[in-house]
């Protein structure tokens, strides 16, 4: 296919430089698309559609007949990683995950972080996902936040940056490892010549993160899933089916004598860990929202009595909050005494008086944002906002100052994609899976999700958004 | 396992089985039409008839034209035993426990699925012969069964969805062998026509039987092919070996192997099957085919409710799918 039209604009972008040349890591593949004619792209384009829908990898929910089902489109063009690249990464999300879970252990016992005045304490005390019951706790090897996904972007200069720590219920790794299976069909050959490192092997490291939650020897393993209607429910019951454990509802589940069982065609049968993916609140209607038909009455107490492992353990929502963000880098520091591997997006916090005069004085130039507003609610985008609007913030800031961030806008790097105009550049973001179990692993894959409008920023699937497979690569 | 899965993968194969027996017999009944004596009128309302479903068709319809009965059968989302309905709940089953299904079994339902949808999105009941579309219909389902039939191991999960296969296809099969009452001769004085052999010979066929039942019994004969398809001991859709197969299910389910009964749902099995076990050919005679099989389908009938509540419904709070044909 041709691509000497290809032109990545002022943006990095992750297969060519800004002088045409491509970029060795990408070079086997580089010569199969020169080869390849555009027929043949789109031919490997739909034969991949066509399998994605036929495994049944779609999203989206539906009630009836007339229900949607839509596959979240994968690019076939994949986006690939040097290895050396990738080694710094893996450092720096260790760390960042280290540090965080340092984090959760202190904030719920101890709190020294918060009494040496490093992280403001009403910032974590008065968040509404610190949860109270949670306080005392330490949970089984002291290890909070099992399974995490990353959110970062790359700026112009080719700089990774943390976007977001996703350290609930974090999804999308089912695509990434289905992704995989159908890209291996369609590049047989270059996968031998390339040497992509594996990630089929997720499922295995997850389950044995999982198992290690129990001290029993042989601990009974399932996924808490919402049910049919969650939008994340193809991978609720793909991870559980290549686990091979049992997917369970809140309805199969009973506690009694603070332990948990399953309702079984042979009677109740105890189950030792959980991978919840319903979040905090819903998990159990006696300790958090008594409205939630999700979740399992008394389960808190069964974990609290240690009769049952929970990953990722309740509570760890609050290290992912907006506001406490900001303060990763300093929780890295105090925690590790070692300056952050990844940075963060630069933020300012209006609540220090150095920053709110440089936001004061730079609103133009930033997205301002509300720290416990979320979707977009409260936001300022300085450079499309109008003088009116400027002068509104300024006032907002002024008044509340806690309640106020603000972050350069921000460039998103480019990979080539298949369009209909032919091979055209798409921003993209980038987010590895983290498991933390004996030690920390940083799965060598990712879920690379594509804006694939052209000149869009916005890659989430709801508003079309793609992805695309993660080519990590052995040298 | 699983009680909420268990529950799953049995409706999963009454699903499938009914989609399946649906395909057989509309399939039938278009051989059926070719072979009558010009001026003979299709008949297509004994289809519906033997269904169960015919007073929710007459809520709606007045005659019983083959366009009009093909799509309440095949793709009439209005009606809850149609294949559109039928093959759209063995996928929501076969959704809700894709992680104990393989890999295999779950994207060849949900080709099944795809194929049905695309069927009904080409209007094919307006084509002049759909039978191509059954056809392939009725061979997806079979190579799902053999996929299943080769991948799945010999654990509860498949001698549910067993069960619920052998219990929808003795109930289906009374039913086909009920089309017979309900098609009527144009007269009394045709019993033992060649007409009258030629619905009997539909029958054989719709279930795959013809040639086996040849074998057998040689000439066709009304009491031979009722005594085939309800009491035959080998041939794998008559009603007695389908009984046979799910009390079997039944029993590797609660691992009972010393005889007898454990539960409920065992116990009424046992009596059915014994019964069409010591059951002779005159005695369904006397007591009147559709009489007869009437019955037979009050007592499936009964003994799926007792599967559901002995393995089903362990708590209260439950939601149950429960769906019954009614009788026809």
């Amino acid at each position: 296919m041709n691509t000497e039209g290809y032109n990545a604009g002022e943006h990095y972008d992750e297969m060519f430089t800004p002088d045409g040349e491509v970029r060795s890591h990408y070079d086997g593949f580089s010569n199969f698309l020169k080869k390849a004619s555009s027929k043949k792209m789109n031919h490997l384009q739909s034969s991949a559609n066509k399998t994605q829908l036929a495994m049944g990898m779609t999203f989206n929910v539906y009630h009836d007949n007339q229900g949607m089902e839509k596959i979240l489109h994968l690019d076939i063009i994949p986006r690939i990683i040097s290895n050396q690249e990738w080694k710094k990464l893996e450092a720096g999300l260790k760390q960042r995950i280290y540090a965080l879970n340092l984090f959760l252990q202190d904030i719920y016992n101890e709190q020294k972080i918060l009494k040496d005045g490093v992280v403001p304490s009403e910032l974590i005390l008065k968040s509404k996902d610190y949860l109270e019951p949670c306080i005392g706790l330490t949970p089984p090897k002291g290890i909070w936040c099992h399974i995490t996904g990353t959110d970062l972007v790359r700026d112009k200069n080719g700089e990774f940056y943390i976007l977001e720590d996703n350290l609930r219920c974090p999804s999308g790794v089912s695509y990434m490892l289905e992704s995989r299976e159908i890209i291996k069909r369609v590049y047989p050959e270059l996968f031998n010549q390339k040497g992509v490192m594996p990630v089929s092997d997720y499922p295995m490291k997850l389950l044995k993160m999982l198992q290690n939650l129990s001290g029993k020897a042989k601990p009974v393993v399932g996924v808490l899933t919402p049910g049919i209607y969650n939008s994340a429910y193809f991978e609720h019951s793909y991870l559980a089916l290549q686990m091979g454990v049992e997917l369970v509802n809140g309805v199969d589940l009973i506690v009694e004598d603070k332990k948990v069982y399953m309702q079984t065609t042979k009677g109740l049968q105890q189950i030792d860990v959980i991978y919840r993916r319903i979040d905090d609140s819903f998990l159990d209607p006696l300790t958090f929202n008594p409205k939630s038909m999700l979740g399992v009455p008394g389960i808190f107490d069964a974990y609290k009595a240690g009769n049952i492992g929970l990953a990722n353990a309740p509570g760890t929502g609050v290290a992912d909050d907006k506001a406490v963000y900001a303060y990763v880098p300093r929780i890295i520091k105090y925690y590790l005494d070692e300056e952050p591997i990844l940075n963060n997006v630069p933020t300012y916090l209006c609540r220090e008086e150095k920053d709110r005069k440089f936001v004061l004085e730079n609103i133009e130039n930033l997205v301002v944002k509300e720290t416990n507003a979320a979707g977009g609610y409260g936001m300022l985008i300085g450079p499309k906002a109008t003088k009116e609007e400027h002068e509104t913030f300024r006032g907002l800031i002024k008044d509340n100052p806690t309640n106020y961030i603000a972050q350069p806008t921000l460039s998103l790097s480019t990979v080539p994609t298949l369009t209909d105009e032919g091979v055209s550049g798409r921003h993209v973001d980038l987010r590895p899976y983290i498991l933390y179990g004996e030690e920390i692993e940083v799965i060598p894959g990712a879920l690379t999700r594509v804006a694939l409008k052209k000149g869009s920023l916005v890659v989430n699937s709801s508003q079309g958004g793609g992805s695309k497979d993660t080519w990590v690569l052995y040298n | 396992m699983l009680s909420r899965v268990a529950n799953h993968i049995y409706w999963l194969g009454r699903y499938l089985e009914r989609a399946e027996n649906y395909a057989r017999f509309i399939d039938v009944n278009f051989n059926l039409m070719q072979d009558l004596p010009i001026g003979l009128k299709e008949q297509w309302q004994p289809l519906i008839a033997a269904t169960g479903d015919l007073k929710l068709y007459m809520e709606t319809h007045e005659t019983f034209s083959r366009e009009q009965v093909l799509y309440f059968l095949a793709f009439d989302a209005k009606n809850p035993n149609s294949m559109v309905n039928t093959i759209y709940h063995s996928r929501e089953n076969a959704r809700i426990i894709r992680e104990s299904l393989s890999k295999e079994t779950w994207e060849e339902v949900n080709e099944l699925y795809y194929m049905i949808k695309h069927g009904a999105e080409k209007k094919l009941w307006k084509r002049e012969d759909p039978r191509d579309f059954f056809e392939k219909i009725k061979n997806q389902i079979l190579l799902i069964y053999g996929i299943a039939d080769n991948t799945v191991a010999r654990a509860e999960g498949w001698f549910f969805r067993q069960l619920g296969q052998f219990l929808e296809r003795a109930d289906q099969t009374s039913r086909i062998l009920d089309v017979k009452y309900h098609i009527l001769l144009p007269s009394p004085s045709e019993v033992g026509t060649p007409l009258d052999f030629l619905h009997w010979m539909a029958l054989l066929k719709s279930v795959t039987g013809f040639n086996s039942y040849r074998r057998i019994y040689g000439n066709i004969d009304p009491s031979g092919v009722v005594e085939f398809l309800v009491l035959n001991k080998y041939f794998p859709r008559s009603i007695y070996y389908c009984l046979k197969e799910s009390e079997r299910c039944l029993l590797s389910i609660s691992g009972n192997s010393s005889g007898g009964f454990q539960n409920s749902a065992e116990k009424a099995m046992g009596e059915l099957r014994s019964k069409l076990e010591y059951c002779e050919v005159t005695d369904i005679i006397n007591t009147g085919l559709h009489e007869y099989l009437d019955n037979l389908q009050i007592k499936i009938n009964n003994i799926s409710n007792l599967v559901d509540e002995n393995f089903f419904r362990t708590k209260d709070n439950f939601t149950h799918q429960k769906q019954e044909q009614k009788q026809g």
